[in-house]
């Protein structure tokens, strides 16, 4: 009996990329299944992993995870470089950190605040920099949380140097991963389905040309501060998040960290894929974790593999692997 | 002649730096017209139609719409009043497939608002649009990403993106540069067909031939300056278009 090989697909994909014609459970499973993996593994990972430290590192992966999803969705999608991730957790913890400890509210109203509020903020002082572009947008993204820690440290307010300790924490564990966790997965995949619906590809619109969009009719101010302030909620949410694991806020909310490991994590994932950067924030986080044994050498390692990982893998571990699922064979009978 | 203009171009001027781009010209758009506009390289055309649709501030003068002052808003205010344009160079958004390219002025105001938000799938509204304009519609061409397009299917779906808006008056700057004699031609009924439907055509163009083919009436620039405007028999025969183009006195 002859048989020769054939890609997995085949049958279900249609010539053009990205679409698919399902018929069968076996289509479905094929499409779904990458997906579902993900979220499996994203949801039982905390079962896996060793002792609680463990544990609070996939909570902060989780942090990062999402501010790199808010950075991967302007620079991918809207054409927009932000480096506010600082920006958008200093605000957000401040908030969230300042209802908790002068008004006593609970965390359950003040994150939903911090995240509408923050993202509105946020938005308000990043909308004079909208019409400029690429760099420049980047670089004053950058200022803002230089600006706000020192306002702080100069005025002392907000607790000033010391910040703002004893605040709200979650009560356990997990607590703590069971609710973040799932709300990453919510906001990634709500993201994902948000650029491939009309909004969403205005967005991409102005991002490859934002002239023809104009001469459509299309206020692009408007529609880029909208995905600003998506982005924003979304790293002020991240923010208040760490904030209440924490149990403190304080001028470190505002650190470098949380604009520059975004981008690591994004380009280590894959840019323009949204789930690339959280499979990056997660490979990022731990390592760093892992690398502590080196002591002062730490950040050495940390930057050979990101080196390493960017020049081998320029397009992003995701990319890779996804093409590497679509070219899956199976010996079939001639 | 009954004075139903579309456009009123009133002594604009632009200059950049020293070059005065565009110098106080003026001319009137009516309703139903082909008007071509020709010119050698760098005569200010380009500009003419940046300064009309907004893109480029006007130094002095005025551009009227109707009633409606046109000089000062946005880009895509001008859009929304159904005054459109084409792009010289085909601005398509690559990473978007053809579909998707049409999604994004169905999602206008403009359109919103004509439409009252009861458009439907965008995505179907896209592909009749696209067939009309000459995309196959039971291939995949619509389906495919833009960037994978030839400059013939790109100029067309400059011209499909305008055709969304639901204009009034079309702006096409050089939309036949760059094509093949074949794909003109299939290129010059569609321009017929629209004026057919009452929308006004603007036509810069370099195809001379093809242009005093559809054009009622043709202006010629040349240094920013309006030199004649006629119908085409006479603007062939006129010696100052000589002049401007080949040089000869």
């Amino acid at each position: 009996m002859d048989k020769r090989k054939e890609r997995l697909d085949r049958g279900i994909k249609v010539r053009t990329e990205g679409i698919y014609a399902i018929s069968s459970w076996r289509g479905i499973a094929y499409v779904l299944l990458p997906t579902l993996s993900f979220i499996l593994v994203m949801l039982t990972l905390p079962l896996i992993v060793p002792s609680t430290t463990w544990q609070r590192i996939m909570t902060i992966a989780c942090i990062f995870a999402l501010l790199a999803l808010s950075f991967d969705f302007l620079a991918h999608f809207v054409g927009i470089v932000c480096l506010g991730g600082a920006f958008f957790t200093g605000v957000g913890g401040y908030i969230s950190g300042l209802l908790n400890s002068a008004f006593g509210l609970p965390m359950a109203i003040t994150i939903p605040i911090a995240t509408i509020a923050g993202g509105a903020i946020c938005t308000l002082f990043l909308i004079p920099c909208l019409p400029i572009r690429g760099i420049y947008f980047a670089i004053v993204s950058l200022m803002y949380p230089i600006l706000f820690h020192r306002v702080i440290q100069a005025l002392n307010i907000f607790g000033g140097t010391d910040g703002l300790p004893g605040l709200a924490t979650f009560p356990n564990i997990w607590v703590e991963l069971y609710s973040i966790i799932p709300i990453t997965l919510l906001l990634t995949f709500g993201l994902r389905r948000l650029v491939n619906e009309d909004f969403g590809i205005v967005l991409r619109a102005i991002k490859d040309n934002d002239q023809a969009v104009r001469a459509s009719n299309i206020n692009i101010a408007w529609y880029k501060t909208k995905a600003v302030y998506i982005a924003s909620a979304i790293g002020c949410f991240a923010g208040a998040c760490l904030a209440h694991l924490y149990g403190w806020v304080g001028l470190s909310l505002f650190a470098l960290d949380f604009s520059i490991f975004p981008i690591a994590a994004t380009v280590v994932g894959g840019g323009g894929t949204l789930v690339g950067p959280i499979i990056g924030a997660f490979i990022l986080a731990p390592l760093s974790e892992m690398l502590r044994a080196f002591g002062p050498l730490r950040v050495v390692f940390y930057s050979l593999i990101l080196a390493g990982l960017v020049i081998y893998k320029t397009e992003g571990l995701l990319p890779f692997l996804q093409r590497k699922y679509h070219q899956f064979e199976r010996w079939t009978e001639v | 002649m009954k004075e139903d203009f579309v456009l009123q171009v009133k002594g604009v001027n632009k200059s950049f730096g020293g070059v005065k781009a565009v110098d106080n010209v003026s001319f009137n758009v009516f309703k139903g017209d082909i008007l071509g506009i020709i010119g050698p390289n760098g005569s200010g055309k380009t500009t003419l139609v940046n300064l009309i649709t907004g893109f480029v501030k006007a130094d002095s003068g005025t551009v009227f719409a109707g009633e409606k002052k046109l000089t000062g808003l946005a880009p895509d205010k001008i859009a929304g009043l159904g005054i459109v344009r084409t792009f010289q160079i085909p601005r398509p958004y690559h990473s978007l497939s053809a579909i998707k390219n049409l999604v994004v002025p169905l999602y206008s105001s403009r359109i919103m608002r004509t439409i009252g938000g009861k458009l439907g799938d965008r995505d179907t509204v896209a592909l009749d649009i696209l067939e009309e304009i000459g995309f196959e519609r039971d291939a995949h061409v619509p389906y495919k990403l833009a960037s994978a397009f030839s400059e013939g299917y790109l100029k067309r779906l400059e011209l499909a993106r305008c055709l969304a808006l639901k204009p009034h008056v079309i702006i096409m700057d050089e939309l036949f540069s760059g094509l093949s004699v074949s794909e003109i031609a299939a290129m010059i009924p569609m321009v017929e067909r629209l004026q057919m439907n009452g929308i006004t055509i603007m036509m810069v163009e370099h195809r001379v031939r093809e242009l005093f083919q559809l054009a009622n009436r043709v202006m010629v620039m040349n240094f920013g300056e309006k030199i004649a405007e006629d119908v085409p028999d006479n603007i062939m025969k006129s010696d100052i278009v000589k002049q401007a183009y080949l040089g000869v006195t």
